[in-house]
């Protein structure tokens, strides 16, 4: 049977490269989703065309129910899941004193919150099969942080510990957990800062340039092969040389 | 379900599931001392006895469970009702 990985978040920027990357690493992908259903689809399509297997896995995967229906849903149509990318993310900045509580609670649950409920749902499959890989998509905003990002930065930081955490408790039953800590990619996400800034940002980043989802999911791949399998609880920063 | 029957499937379950040795598994069994499961194992005993018997076992009540015979008697107990 085919490995599976659902990768959440899949439908732009860098978690729709990693659905992709692994799709061609022989993978079979659950394209997680939670409004964007043409471009799940468009994702899923594109992988099928390519010889690939795949579906679109609707969920908000900050509410338990819905994470739980969509494992059920994953586990009925491909089988169990034995690589997890928790990737979903949204961004909603602004400097702290102008920061609503709605704002930081929904940043710090759509980016942190998610990543216990999926990765606990991802775990027990993973503890009977006493293998499995996940991998967490942390930024460098969560190391160095970052103005106007405290929600943000906050969820990315906890992605870190939470995963060195997790990475103690399962590494006895051959599960590996690591994450990931891009720098300025050029997604939708980034988009939204503008030519000027853009250009500002990439004086800074030692490669001189923004960097592209694949370069990020290029590393997921990485993690998710055997090439991989003594690497554990470690965060890898993949950010051109921003943060040195 | 009978008490034996209970019995039979749970070590089923403990080679099968946690990878204890058979030949290790009685009623008097202590699982972390005699049987050496860790912490996780024990997890993922619960999580054995929830999916394959249909019950619920909340932490506060999964701390009754010491031995083999006492895993049984609250399955037993919990599928009473």
């Amino acid at each position: 049977m085919t490995d599976v990985a659902l990768v959440t978040g899949a439908s732009r920027g860098i978690g729709r490269a990693i659905a992709l990357k692994l799709a061609d690493d022989g993978f079979a992908i659950a394209v997680n989703y939670a409004s964007s259903a043409q471009k799940a689809e468009a994702v899923v399509a594109q992988i099928v065309a390519g010889g690939g297997q795949a579906i679109a896995a609707q969920a908000d995967v900050s509410d338990p129910d819905a994470v739980a229906g969509m494992f059920d849903a994953i586990g009925d149509e491909l089988g169990p899941v034995s690589v997890l990318v928790n990737n979903a993310g949204v961004t909603d900045d602004g400097l702290l004193l102008r920061m609503s509580a709605d704002q930081w609670d929904k940043v710090i649950s759509t980016n942190l919150r998610s990543v216990f409920l999926c990765t606990k749902a991802a775990l027990r499959s993973m503890l009977r099969a006493k293998a499995g890989r996940i991998i967490n998509i942390s930024s460098v905003s969560g190391i160095s942080g970052n103005p106007g990002q405290g929600n943000y930065a906050a969820s990315k930081a906890g992605i870190i510990g939470f995963t060195k955490s997790v990475a103690r408790e399962v590494g006895s039953r051959g599960i590996t957990v690591n994450a990931i800590a891009p720098g300025f990619i050029q997604t939708d996400m980034t988009a939204s800062l503008g030519a000027d800034r853009s250009d500002a940002v990439a004086e800074q980043i030692a490669l001189g340039r923004l960097g592209l989802p694949e370069e990020v999911a290029s590393v997921v791949g990485y993690l998710a092969s055997d090439g991989a399998s003594y690497i554990t609880g470690q965060t890898i920063v993949v950010d051109g040389g921003l943060a040195l | 379900m009978e008490r034996a029957e209970i019995e039979s499937k749970l070590n089923e379950l403990l080679v099968e599931e946690l990878g204890l040795d058979a030949e290790k598994i009685t009623p008097d069994a202590r699982f972390e001392e005699d049987l050496e499961v860790d912490s996780l194992g024990v997890v993922e005993l619960l999580m054995a006895l929830e999916d394959n018997f249909g019950v619920q076992i909340p932490d506060e009540e999964a701390e009754s469970i010491g031995t083999v015979s006492q895993a049984v008697d609250l399955v037993v107990a919990k599928l009473a009702g």
